[in-house]
């Protein structure tokens, strides 16, 4: 069963079209990966399952189609947004600790939304810690600022504060981009363990990475899905000749 | 060519050593004309409470009293409402009306001081003695309202670059975690662009304390120590006001005429400590989080 159904959505920046007729469905508990070179709309399309682009310039963009998740159209009016990024959760491919503790840092969305039972939030701190891989390298240092872990692990803090919400779906915008090919396992390891209770969408940094993680890949190309399908078909037997093109690096 | 710029070169030289030079010659002024009023009068007299130069007493703490007074009013009013106006401009107007209120606000900045002074006197007075009942509408709280008017601009200008600076990315990332638009304002935002607001706050401050036209006219001008809680609410005089006045009418050479300086030298000195606080500030908070407000 598909978790996110996205039907001939269409988005432009002012009059920048930066995805045109785009539609797919995102299963669940599965990694889906969003590939395609630069400038593709892989972010717009993360973003628009998030609505992160809402609040840029409300007048400039501009939506067409649909989203749906778990069957409910997420930009329907009466939608809370705030609920549904709780429930959609994203990290970045630039990992920013906030100036607060490793602890405060993965329970902060907790706060935000009015958590105050410090039994609960100690519990979520060391379970999702562990989920992002973590745990072992900060247990002992839990009241140490966040911005003085290594950039990889940053980045994990960074997917152990998304994970503390108990989203249904994880959004990882180039997440390794700045990370070292060790820390980038790490991640990709926790992905794989995380998809057995996420569901989770993955835009990687080359098209070896998205290769390793997909289960189900998805190639953007200039704002248009030119092929998707399960992650072993699309990077050895493409249909589409652009994809071929790409995947085989003979551009892009 | 080499002669041009060698030119040029020694132009631009001489230039810039005269700009040091006449701070230093103002400086070198100002202690020589101020510095004797240090043993003319005796300390009890220059720090006492009463201020009757007739009577050669010539205490300074009811003037140094009374321009805290009026700037740490104007500070409480205009701070709030300062960083209102920039977290309305920047976040929350849409893109048209950002258009129009940004450059009002610079309009603002230009209204001569003593165009304020003049609208203070005759409209904002009458309606600060009706609304609190007091005898007088001349009060530090008139000056207050006139000093937070003319800061509100430098706060508006200089916060609002400080908000724009803070990278898209913490507000992405406060909202990815499922923060409201006001949360991410309030906890994510303004925290990171601190130093900034903090700037905005110290050349509000440093703008007030120097001002003197417009104090000078709506305040009343009394130089009394401000003593009750409603202080605030009666005439006072601030130290910029007592030398704009009293400097014109005072024999040059006298002990008044040196007390007058060695007021500016105080009131040079709480400036500059200020002026100091504030870059300490942009320095600790290094280049990222000052935002590039400072150009
Ligand atoms: N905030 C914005 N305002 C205007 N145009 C934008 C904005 N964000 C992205 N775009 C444009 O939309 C198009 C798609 O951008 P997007 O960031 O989605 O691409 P991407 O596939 O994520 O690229 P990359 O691999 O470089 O991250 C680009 O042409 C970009 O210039
Ligand atoms: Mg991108």
């Amino acid at each position: 069963m598909a978790k996110f159904t996205v039907r001939n959505l269409t988005f432009r920046y002012d009059d920048h079209l930066a995805l045109q007729d785009v539609s797919l469905d995102i299963p669940a508990n599965e990694i889906t990966v969003i590939f395609g070179p630069a400038h593709a709309g892989k972010s717009t399309l993360l973003r628009c399952l998030n609505r992160l682009n809402d609040l840029i310039e409300t007048e400039a963009i501009h939506l067409e189609g649909q989203i749906l998740l778990d069957g409910e159209d997420i930009y329907a009016p009466r939608v809370d947004v705030t609920e549904l990024r709780r429930r959609v959760g994203m990290v970045f491919a630039v990992p920013i600790p906030l100036p607060l503790s490793i602890y405060e840092n993965v329970v902060y969305g907790l706060r935000m939304r009015g958590e105050t039972s410090s039994s609960l939030l100690t519990e979520r701190v060391e379970r999702s810690l562990r989920q992002a891989a973590l745990w072992d390298e900060v247990r002992d240092r839990l009241d140490e600022p966040g911005v003085l872990l290594s950039g990889g692990q940053q980045q994990r803090l960074c997917l152990a504060r998304t994970l503390a919400l108990e989203p249904d779906v994880i959004l990882l915008d180039n997440p390794t981009s700045g990370l070292d090919p060790l820390s980038t396992a790490k991640v990709e390891a926790s992905l794989r363990e995380l998809k057995a209770d996420y569901t989770v969408v993955f835009v990687p940094h080359s098209v070896q990475q998205a290769a390793r993680v997909a289960d189900t890949a998805v190639f953007l190309l200039n704002g248009q899905l030119i092929e998707a399908g399960p992650g072993e078909r699309i990077f050895t037997r493409p249909r589409e000749q652009r994809t071929e093109d790409y995947v085989t690096g003979r551009f892009g | 060519m080499r002669n041009r710029e060698f030119v040029i070169e020694a132009l631009i030289r001489v230039a810039g050593f005269s700009a040091i030079f006449f701070v230093v010659l103002i400086f070198l002024f100002l202690m020589r004309e101020g510095v004797p009023a240090f043993w003319e009068t005796s300390a009890g007299n220059f720090f006492g409470e009463r201020w009757y130069p007739n009577e050669d007493l010539f205490g300074t703490l009811p003037l140094i009293l009374g321009s805290l007074l009026v700037t740490l009013g104007a500070v409480v009013i205009a701070l709030p409402l300062g960083l209102a106006t920039a977290v309305f401009i920047r976040e929350l107007a849409p893109g048209w009306l950002r258009e129009i209120l940004k450059p009002l606000v610079e309009i603002l900045a230009g209204i001569p001081s003593v165009v304020l002074g003049f609208l203070g006197m005759v409209a904002v007075s009458p309606l600060v003695r009706e609304w609190l009942n007091v005898p007088t509408g001349l009060t530090a709280f008139t000056g207050s309202l006139m000093l937070a008017y003319m800061s509100l601009p430098t706060i508006i200008s200089v916060a609002d670059d400080a908000i724009d600076a803070v990278p898209k990315a913490h507000r992405d990332g406060a909202l990815a975690l499922g923060a409201t638009h006001w949360q991410t304002i309030w906890r994510v935002v303004l925290p990171a662009a601190r130093s900034g607001v903090i700037i905005a706050v110290m050349l509000g401050i440093g703008r007030a304390i120097g001002e003197t036209m417009a104090v000078m006219m709506v305040t009343g001008n009394a130089a009394r120590i401000p003593q009750e809680w409603n202080a605030l609410f009666f005439p006072a005089r601030t130290m910029t006001a007592t030398i704009a006045a009293e400097m014109g009418e005072v024999a040059q050479g006298s002990t008044h005429y040196h007390v007058l300086f060695a007021v500016g030298i105080l009131l040079f000195a709480v400036t500059f400590v200020i002026n100091a606080i504030a870059s300490l500030v942009v320095i600790k908070g290094g280049p990222r989080r000052g935002g590039r407000l400072m150009g």
